[in-house]
């Protein structure tokens, strides 16, 4: 491998993590209390996770494309690219949160009321600790997803892994595209490693 | 003898597809200071809910419910509950706390020192027949269900409160267990001098446990007696509750002929 394909394949990794690690962060900023409030509002779930299915149903590719004539979040860019990960992750962190904490046992979150736990209490010191490991498994899915579809971000000038496998596939060049592909899957297979090493340390419930 | 929880006129419904369900109607009831009340009825009677209005687990839909004289209206539900004891039959012991985690909770959310908690905690478990340097570190996936409810009872004793509520704590244990649990719970009861309420569909559990006994059918009270008044009852569903003794009797006298 030449000096300038090593530099370039440097340069795009990081710029590849930093797409996935900015879209992953917001979408479980988003996601996570979106979640925990739906919990609580049963009349309202049906809709949003409605509106995230929808989401999650749309071409990655298009929806990239739809992204760009949108004004202050669209145009060329990695920020665009940015938006539409962000949409793809917000669906399985936002139903493994629902589904972990609506999945606790009735009678151990009615104790918890019943011994005088404050909303709160209830929340941070029963809900969430037992959830941990469901939104856990939640953020995993969805940031292997991403470190795939992020590849796309390149066909809207957002930087990243999918400039090579682009360029490979415009210049019909195998290495080139390979040069994209196999690094974004290690990545992608590390995540899921390490996520899942992470989820075999909390404890068991 | 002071009251310490008044049913007064309780009515409670549900809403349900076709219209209200009336769950318990016109129900008034008073539990006087270091009595057990035992609500005895079928399942469906409405004994559960008559209980978790006590806590305001549950609001009345008429009437009300006075705790120590107040209304359980007036009450911040916070400091109620941690007034009152309690524990159901699924125990909802948290899986994730070990065994001392779950019986120092309510201590722990009222601000005790670790010191006193963890004196609290082993006094409690050699109360219960748990030794506390065998159980204390425990998870609850890694006890027996006696062993379950036994903690159960502890975390609802915790923070020492003056009344006890009791959903069928024994009613998921094996006969001889449950027998165990229930001379425990007697002997609780004589050291702490607790006002207990005491659901279950046992009617030997019930004449066993009871200062009193109010039985519930459909939502109604339909007698309230000492346990010796209720051998005695001669109404429908008493005399229906008591052939389930005489059941026992002649399997009793079945063995032995």
């Amino acid at each position: 491998m030449d000096s300038g394909l090593r530099s370039e394949l440097i340069a795009l990794t990081l710029q590849h993590l930093k797409l996935v690690g900015i879209a992953l962060l917001i979408a479980a900023v988003i996601s996570i209390p979106v979640g925990i409030l739906l919990t609580r509002q049963a009349p309202l779930r049906r809709w949003v996770i409605g509106f995230a299915n929808i989401l999650q149903t749309i071409p990655s590719l298009a929806l990239f494309g739809f992204l760009i004539p949108v004004p202050i979040i669209g145009g060329i860019g990695p920020r665009t690219a940015i938006v539409a990960l962000i949409l793809y992750a917000l669906l399985p962190i936002l139903r493994n949160t629902l589904v972990g904490i609506l999945g606790i046992d009735p009678a151990v979150r009615e104790s918890a009321v019943a011994m005088g736990m404050t909303g709160r209490q209830v929340l941070w010191q029963v809900e969430l600790p037992l959830a941990a490991r469901t939104i856990l498994a939640g953020l995993r899915i969805a940031t292997v997803t991403t470190i795939g579809t992020a590849t796309i971000a390149a066909a809207i000038g957002g930087g990243g892994l999918g400039v090579f496998i682009f360029r490979g596939i415009s210049s019909v060049d195998t290495t080139q595209i390979l040069a994209g592909a196999i690094p974004a899957a290690l990545i992608a297979l590390a995540a899921d490693e390490g996520m899942g090493w992470i989820e075999r340390k909390l404890p068991p419930v | 003898m002071s009251a310490i929880v008044e049913f007064s006129r309780v009515g409670y419904a549900v809403e349900r597809e076709g219209g209200p369900v009336t769950v318990l109607r016109d129900f008034s009831l008073t539990v006087s200071a270091g009595e057990t009340l035992v609500l005895l009825g079928r399942s469906g009677s409405g004994k559960t809910t008559a209980l978790k209005l006590v806590n305001r687990l549950l609001i009345p839909s008429s009437g009300e419910i006075l705790v120590e004289g107040r209304s359980t209206a007036a009450w911040d539900p916070i400091r109620l509950r941690r007034r009152i004891g309690y524990a159901i039959q699924e125990t909802g012991l948290f899986p994730h706390f070990t065994v001392a985690q779950n019986i120092g909770l309510v201590p722990r959310l009222e601000g005790w020192d670790a010191e006193r908690i963890r004196a609290r905690i082993d006094e409690l478990l050699d109360r219960v027949g748990l030794p506390p340097a065998e159980f204390a570190g425990r998870y609850p996936r890694e006890l027996s269900g006696g062993q379950r409810q036994r903690v159960g009872v502890a975390r609802a004793l915790a923070a020492d409160p003056p009344l006890l509520l009791f959903d069928e704590p024994f009613g998921a244990l094996d006969p001889v267990t449950r027998v165990e649990l229930q001379r425990q719970f007697l002997a609780l009861r004589r050291s702490f001098q607790k006002t207990a309420i005491f659901v279950t569909h046992d009617v030997r559990e019930a004449l066993l446990l009871a200062t009193r006994i109010g039985l519930l059918r459909n939502g109604h009270l339909e007698m309230l007696a000492t346990p010796s008044e209720f051998v005695n009852a001669e109404g429908e569903e008493a005399r229906a509750f008591l052939a389930c003794l005489d059941w026992k009797m002649e399997t009793d006298g079945f063995r032995s002929a």
